[in-house]
């Protein structure tokens, strides 16, 4: 078990996502830098879909019940085990007691905490990602209680060295596909969507990250179509918006680009402010 | 048969387009391929999405050759007959058009210089088809709407409409599953639950099935509603023949 002293600015459970559910319009949610996600389980020799913390911007205060082992991957936020500082992309071994938490934000925008076999908060169609509607909160806050399994020394298994590149964590350039309805852009705006730099507005979370610039927009709306995390909408006010993993399942906006699987990682990783440009 | 484009959507998924229109051929033929797929021995296919007149399908990104893949497909879509549609039901919704409800009722009368009796009778007379269900968990679009209801958005959308609520906005109308902001026009309530996260099927309708507005009064409105919060209130329905 591990107590929820504080919470942070936004803490969520999640894990590869609800897949299979997107008929019912159920969002396939998951983590945001799935690859951050991966690499902190794999840290601890969890299976992939074990469910982890994803943490955004400010850390929170978390004390454990049992002896675990935690790594911690993705942004840095300076992560503290009673009081002393702890690096990223390592196994740590955790005793009944210990306090987890988080300082000053150096690097990324999203942080990862596996534990030893997972959280084992409810699954619900299959998963465990948190989801107004869906789950019953959508972060944890203070006070809950989480629950995790205890590990066994002899279980433990360790990684001599792995060679972690986060090099994307600093990365600008998404690499994308063209959208269903890019060629119906005129050239010059076809042009501009890679000649331009965008500024992450401050209208990012789960569901979709927008950007400041805006791209005179000639489309029309188009009949309600699927859409899926990455896909990059353009508004009526031309501003692009690039849906993120609480997306919804359809949409009614023109689709000019998809973003890669590596450059939606990049992207939750990406901070009101920061700049960034779209690469075929 | 239509003639469909097939598009690649990102590194693991192919996206179909029918001629774009609502329509009920374009959306049985949807159907009938996605049953046709589903299935099938696609082992590689993770989850199939599809709205009026498209199909998303996604495939597991480390099984996944495009040329290969689109060209099974097409060889799917030869074989693709309308046998291959699941059975339709039509679900009859009670919903109250009380103005305790209905808070749009009157100004929608005033505007289409009807009488608020003449808007619930032309609103629960059609039956709808539900073409798929997106934007909430368990919110259905609907085709169907008589055109002299067509009533665009609101400009400013309301922070938040009830669970239940029934509502007009452009050429649609629908029900919100749950509480959420939204700028449609709000001319009655629901009992029946949408979307159920304790059901192994969360949503009772699916994509092909038809609806049809029943009017209840309050009291009637607040019985069903004590029976659906218990889970035993039992929906009237029929099933469809093609």
């Amino acid at each position: 078990m591990v107590d929820v002293l504080r919470a942070g600015f936004y803490t969520s459970i999640q894990d590869t996502g609800r897949v299979g559910y997107q008929h019912y319009g159920v969002p396939v949610s998951g983590t945001m830098d799935a690859r951050a996600a991966l690499l902190a389980n794999t840290l601890l020799g969890n299976t992939a879909d074990a469910a982890v913390l994803e943490i955004t911007m400010s850390g929170p205060k978390l004390q454990f019940e049992v002896n675990t082992a935690i790594a911690i991957t993705g942004a840095n936020i300076s992560p503290m085990l009673n009081g002393k500082r702890i690096i990223n992309n390592h196994r740590i071994n955790i005793e009944k007691g210990d306090i987890l938490s988080f300082g000053k934000l150096v690097s990324g925008f999203r942080s990862y905490l596996s534990v030893y076999e997972g959280f084992q908060t409810d699954a619900i169609f299959g998963s465990r990602s948190m989801y107004q509607g869906i789950t019953k909160s959508r972060t944890i806050t203070k006070g809950d209680t989480l629950q995790i399994q205890q590990t066994h020394k002899a279980n433990t298994k360790h990684f001599a060295s792995l060679k972690i590149d986060d090099a994307y964590l600093n990365t600008s350039t998404l690499g994308v596909f063209k959208g269903p309805e890019f060629d119906k852009l005129p050239r010059t705006k076809q042009e501009q969507l890679f000649k331009q730099t965008f500024t992450v507005a401050k209208e990012n979370n789960r569901m979709a990250y927008q950007f400041e610039e805006a791209i005179a927009n000639t489309l029309d709306a188009i009949l309600t179509a699927p859409v899926t995390v990455g896909t990059v909408q353009l508004t009526p006010s031309g501003k692009l918006i690039a849906l993120m993993k609480d997306c919804q399942t359809t949409g009614g906006y023109p689709r000019v680009l998809q973003l890669s699987e590596a450059a939606i990682h990049i992207l939750a990783q990406k901070i009101t402010g920061n700049s960034l440009r779209f690469k075929l | 048969m239509f003639n469909l484009v097939y598009k690649l959507y990102n590194a693991s998924a192919i996206l179909i387009e029918w001629p774009q229109q609502i329509n009920t051929d374009i959306l049985h033929d949807i159907l009938a391929f996605k049953a046709k797929l589903q299935a099938g021995n696609f082992i590689n296919i993770k989850y199939l999405n599809h709205a009026y007149a498209s199909l998303l399908i996604h495939y597991d990104a480390l099984n996944f050759d495009v040329a290969i893949e689109q060209q099974k497909l097409k060889d799917v879509y030869k074989s693709v007959t309308s046998k291959n549609v699941s059975e339709q039901t039509l679900w009859k919704i009670p919903v109250c058009y009380d103005l305790d409800f209905g808070i749009d009722l009157k100004a929608l009368a005033l505007e289409k210089q009807m009488d608020v009796g003449a808007i619930i009778e032309r609103h629960s007379k059609p039956i709808y088809t539900v073409f798929f269900i997106g934007f909430l968990p368990g919110f259905l679009y609907l085709g169907g709407l008589e055109k002299r209801l067509f009533t665009p958005r609101k400009a400013t959308p309301r922070l938040a409409i009830n669970e239940g609520a029934v509502a007009i906005g452009g050429e649609q109308t629908g029900i919100y599953p749950t509480k959420s902001p939204g700028g449609w026009h709000i001319i009655g309530n629901s009992p029946i639950r949408f979307f159920d996260v304790l059901k192994e099927v969360p949503c009772f309708v699916k994509a092909g099935d038809c609806i049809q507005f029943r009017p209840v009064n309050l009291k009637t409105h607040q019985d069903i509603k004590t029976l659906v919060d218990a889970g035993v209130y039992q929906i009237e329905s029929e099933v469809l023949h093609g």
